[in-house]
């Protein structure tokens, strides 16, 4: 009896200390553990991730409001409703890329009024362009494309389709409604986008190879811009170079800058470097009695200049260099060859995204015995076409190749047309918002991958505000409104390169894990094992416990 | 632009070499002008106009000037970096843009001057005052810091050199190899940037950057104990051309004698002219043999005699703006009007605290840096000294301007003090985690033992092979067994 007393006492005394082990597992887990998780947990504030993951799919859909005003007798006779009427015609931009690209062109067919008739009386198509420009307020990214009868006399003999230095064209009515058709869908495109420069603004979700060879040549889209000019005189003893280089800016530069401070901020200026030389050393060439630089080894001029221009300190922004450089007396005169061995004839040469570099070279003075240094005024009128045509190049709005029935105004003085504008602005809104979508996909991306990274609260409204700015700017784009999207999407780059940039995201980034688990080993290989010895003493009993009824029977 | 390069032996057998390069823009550097630069570096010109900055005066320094075996420095700067600037008054925010200028500046130089915070940086109000013109010396608008640390080398030179309009191509530049520069006693470089009248009627300013570089060789080791020196032993270059960009270039070489030895040097090739300058009060004589009778201010130097003050007399003026902690130093600036041939000392107690483990530096057994103090002085010269054109003057005469010939300026700067901080056992965070984790582990284990052991009644046994033992024992002695 007293066994059988002493076996349950035994028992009962056993199944109290079990009971003991489980409570403090039990407390060790649910207790412990989040609190030691909670104590030591980066803080990080909610991000909107599916907005994030959902940016970098979002198709685009590029609005285009395009109105075609007939003139009396131009109506194509299969027309297919009365005037006026609304049409859309959406097609996709072949990009190559993951994201769809679609293009929508919202048509309205009227026909004219009679100021419009009476502006479309002018001599030349110039005059015409100017007097039409005066009656429309067009808003950027919209067009208006004239439609003169076939046999109309404004348009010269040969030409078919004329774009003005504003947001209208005139067409040649064609035969039918179909010929009218091929003609401003063409037309439309050349104005507003074409699949290849969509492509190059999308350049970084578009597989390489895919691209063509002057996808990568235009700047990244940015807020702003510093433009240097800068005149390069390795040789001052024999040579004392001038130029007038703030009556050139002024003259030539600021027109096309004032233009295009609606896409970004520029700021100019220039210098003038002595005993700066390039990396390369001229070949002679006798038949000529001329320097050469060939084209295979212009990539080696820039690095050892390069040195010497000095980085911007008061910004940020990107700088585009342009170089004058004026050959020494010993190099003189100094050409750039071309592939194929022919002379350069602007003797200039452009590298993407950096810049330009012109030689300007000296000619010898008439008698050997004139005195040193020679002074020279640099022409600068040669100088700032070059530059200036470099410039248009490396913003991406040189002119594409276009059939001969085109023709295209020169846009005087600004050197820049309106629609010329609307491309650049077409192309940088979306590369703006591509842009925010792989910054922030790469920022979630980062935050998945290291734990340690502290994401503010700021930092999130800034990420918040990035998203909202894109859903924004995508859905005026898909309205039409150039203009008002552009702007979303450059709020959209600046909060996003504010979110992704921000010093605090680094501050717990030197607190390893490895490192935290070693400090804290101490404190819980002690409190672990002997809870995990009696969970398993436990766990080794019952099982023995579940065997023993079976022998029993 | 003007280049020169002022050579002078010094008492000990050494030789000063002192570099200064002058460039002077006549166009206003203000803030909203486009700007063209021709010879004024665009880097500091852009500086200049983004910031605000009215003056700037930064020096880097390797080693200290001995003025007690060198006589006085040409231009004193303290050991490591020092940088001092006066903003524009249309400064909103004079601070913001001081941390942004010495961030800019040390990416300019490539040296750690972002390290400048408000923990180094003063606002002295008594000296430093401003060199160039200025309407009104608010030294609200005035930042001053000293960075002791800062060690200078080539990769600070690079910089400098590329900021001269000739570059290291041509000109005094030439001399300019970093190897020879800081196989040197003293090294010194220092860019001083401020407006100047643009002519003798002052209606416009013009800017002037001053570029200067004092070097002191050792040649009296280095030239087997000869004190013959010539510039291909100091640079291992020698000068070949003028840079063609300069309207000035001249090469001083003081040959003043130094004492009644009337120790005479000859200077080869024979030299074009010969100038007289008066320079500290000291009428110095440049490329000639000429006497000079040893001025007072020399001989006080060598005086002895010793006239203990408690405290300084006569300090019309005591400026003390303590220090917070980890928020700014301490800032002391006396006036004091100092007695011939006395001695004066300025003592300050200090207390050694243990700072918080984050801000100790990598080496800190190597102790913690006390910027140099610095004296400023206007010291009445005994040589007379007529007023003299600036744009005339050779330019190691010129920076400092003089109000008058009876006076000369002088700033010294004593030696940066080193001091020891009690410095602790850095691993001690984790013998702390460790030493507490093991105490709380034991504690825990044995209410862990406590609580999870089973006890049970022990049937009573035989007894264990002691208790059979002691009944042996017993049984031997007659008593019962247990």
């Amino acid at each position: 009896m007293a066994a059988a007393a002493a076996a349950a006492a035994d028992e009962a005394e056993r199944s109290r200390g079990r009971r003991a082990a489980l409570c403090f597992a039990a407390i060790a887990v649910l207790l412990g553990l989040p609190l030691w998780w909670r104590t030591t947990e980066t803080y990080r504030a909610a991000l909107p991730y599916a907005g994030i993951a959902a940016l970098g799919r979002l198709p685009f859909q590029l609005a285009v409001p395009v109105s075609v005003v007939f003139t009396p007798g131009s109506v194509p006779a299969d027309l297919p409703r009365q005037l006026p009427y609304r049409d859309v015609r959406e097609e996709p931009v072949p990009v190559g890329s993951r994201t769809d690209v679609a293009a929508r062109y919202e048509e309205v067919y009227r026909s004219i009024t009679a100021r419009e008739a009476a502006a479309l009386g002018a001599a030349t198509p110039r005059e015409a362009d100017a007097a039409l420009h005066a009656l429309q307020d067009a808003s950027p990214g919209s067009l208006t494309v004239y439609v003169v009868p076939e046999s109309s006399s404004l348009l010269p003999q040969g030409t078919n389709v004329y774009m003005g230095k504003h947001r209208s064209a005139l067409v040649r009515a064609g035969q039918g409604l179909a010929a009218l058709r091929a003609r401003l869908q063409q037309l439309t495109r050349v104005m507003s986008f074409t699949a290849s420069s969509i492509a190059a603004a999308l350049a970084d979700r578009v597989p390489d190879g895919q691209l063509g060879p002057d996808a990568r040549r235009h700047l990244k889209s940015s807020l702003g811009y510093e433009i240097t000019f800068s005149l390069l005189n390795p040789d001052p003893k024999s040579h004392d170079v001038d130029w007038d280089i703030e009556g050139a800016v002024n003259r030539y530069v600021q027109p096309v800058l004032d233009k295009l401070s609606v896409v970004a901020n520029f700021s100019v200026d220039s210098q003038i470097l002595y005993y700066a030389v390039l990396g390369v050393t001229p070949r002679f060439d006798k038949e000529s009695s001329s320097f050469l630089l060939s084209a295979h080894s212009l990539p080696h001029v820039i690095n050892p200049v390069e040195a010497r221009l000095g980085s911007s300190a008061a910004s940020l922004y990107p700088v585009l260099n342009f170089l004058l450089y004026v050959p020494e007396r010993s190099h003189s005169p100094l050409y750039i060859q071309d592939k194929d061995g022919a002379p350069v004839p602007t003797n200039a040469f452009h590298s993407p995204r950096w810049g330009g570099i012109m030689i300007y070279n000296i000619e010898a003075p008439a008698s050997p015995q004139a005195s040193l240094p020679l002074h020279v005024d640099v022409d600068m009128v040669r100088v700032m076409e070059v530059f200036l045509a470099q410039l248009r190049l490396l913003f991406g709005i040189s002119r594409e190749e276009l059939p001969p029935e085109f023709q295209v105004e020169s846009p005087g003085n600004e050197g820049l047309a309106d629609w010329e504008l609307d491309r650049l602005l077409w192309a940088h809104t979306v590369e703006n918002i591509a842009t925010v979508a792989t910054t922030l996909t790469s920022l979630a991306q980062l935050l998945d991958q290291i734990s340690n990274i502290v994401i503010k609260d700021d930092v999130a409204s800034e990420v918040y505000r990035a998203v909202a700015s894109v859903q924004d700017a995508m859905a005026e784009l898909a309205e039409g409104r150039l203009r008002s999207a552009f702007q979303a999407s450059k709020e959209a780059v600046t909060s996003s390169e504010r979110a992704f940039f921000d010093p605090s995201l680094l501050h717990l980034l030197y607190f390893p894990d490895d490192q935290k688990f070693a400090i804290y080993i101490p404190l819980f290989l002690p409190m672990a094992v002997p809870i995990l010895l009696s969970l398993a003493k436990i766990l080794r009993e019952a099982r023995q416990r579940k065997k023993e009824p079976t022998k029993m029977d | 632009m003007r280049e020169e390069l002022l050579l002078r032996p010094l008492p000990a057998g050494d030789v000063a070499a002192a570099f200064q390069f002058r460039t002077r823009w006549d166009a206003d550097l203000r803030r909203g002008a486009v700007s063209h630069y021709r010879l004024f570096p665009k880097a500091l010109g852009q500086l200049v106009a983004a910031q605000g900055v009215r003056e700037l005066h930064l020096a880097l320094t390797q080693g200290f000037w001995r003025t007690r075996s060198w006589g006085q420095p040409p231009l004193g700067a303290p050991a490591g970096a020092e940088l001092w600037v006066w903003f524009q008054d249309t400064v909103p925010d004079v601070d913001k843009a001081w941390k942004e200028l010495s961030n800019i500046l040390s990416g300019i130089f490539c040296a750690s001057l972002n390290f400048i915070d408000s923990t180094n940086t003063v606002t002295p109000t008594a000296s430093f005052k401003p060199l160039g013109l200025a309407n009104g010396t608010d030294h609200r608008l005035l930042r001053y810091a000293v960075l002791p640390r800062e060690v200078v080398c080539t990769e600070n030179l690079t910089p400098w050199k590329k900021l001269l309009p000739c570059g290291s191509k041509a000109g005094l530049a030439v001399l300019l190899k970093a190897e020879r520069l800081f196989h040197s006693s003293y090294h010194s470089q220092a860019v001083h940037i401020r407006p100047i009248c643009r002519d003798a009627s002052c209606l416009a300013v013009s800017w002037e950057l001053r570029q200067t570089l004092t070097v002191v060789f050792d040649s009296f080791t280095s030239g087997q104990g000869k004190k013959d020196w010539s510039l291909f032993k100091m640079f291992s270059r020698t000068l070949t051309d003028a840079c063609p960009l300069a309207s000035e270039s001249k090469v001083y070489v003081d040959i003043s004698p130094k004492n009644e030895e009337k120790e005479f040097l000859e200077v080869t090739p024979t030299p074009t002219s010969v100038h007289k300058a008066v320079v500290q009060g000291d009428k110095r004589t440049y490329a000639v043999y000429d006497l000079l009778s040893p001025s007072l201010f020399n001989s006080s130097r060598s005086l002895n005699v010793q006239l203990k003050w408690k405290r300084p007399q006569d300090s019309r003026y005591i400026h003390y703006q303590p220090a917070q902690d980890r928020k700014r130093p301490h800032l002391l600036e006396m006036l004091i009007q100092l007695p011939a041939n006395s001695v004066t000392k300025i003592t300050i107690q200090f207390e050694r605290a243990l700072l918080k483990w984050t801000e100790y530096t990598p080496d800190p057994n190597h102790g913690f840096y006390v910027s140099p103090s610095v004296l400023s002085a206007l010291v009445p010269s005994v040589v007379a000294m007529k007023d003299v054109d600036v744009e005339e003057s050779p330019l190691f005469a010129s920076l400092f301007p003089s109000s008058d010939g009876s006076s000369y300026f002088v700033r010294l700067y004593t030696e940066p003090l080193l001091v020891n901080l009690p410095t602790p056992d850095f691993s001690m965070p984790y013998n702390v985690i460790c030493l507490t984790c093991t105490v709380v582990a034991v504690c825990y284990g044995s209410f862990y033992n406590l609580l999870t052991r089973t006890f049970h009644v022990e049937e009573p046994s035989r007894g264990g092979l002691a208790k059979r033992l002691a009944n042996i024992i017993r049984k031997f002695r007659g008593v019962p067994p247990l």
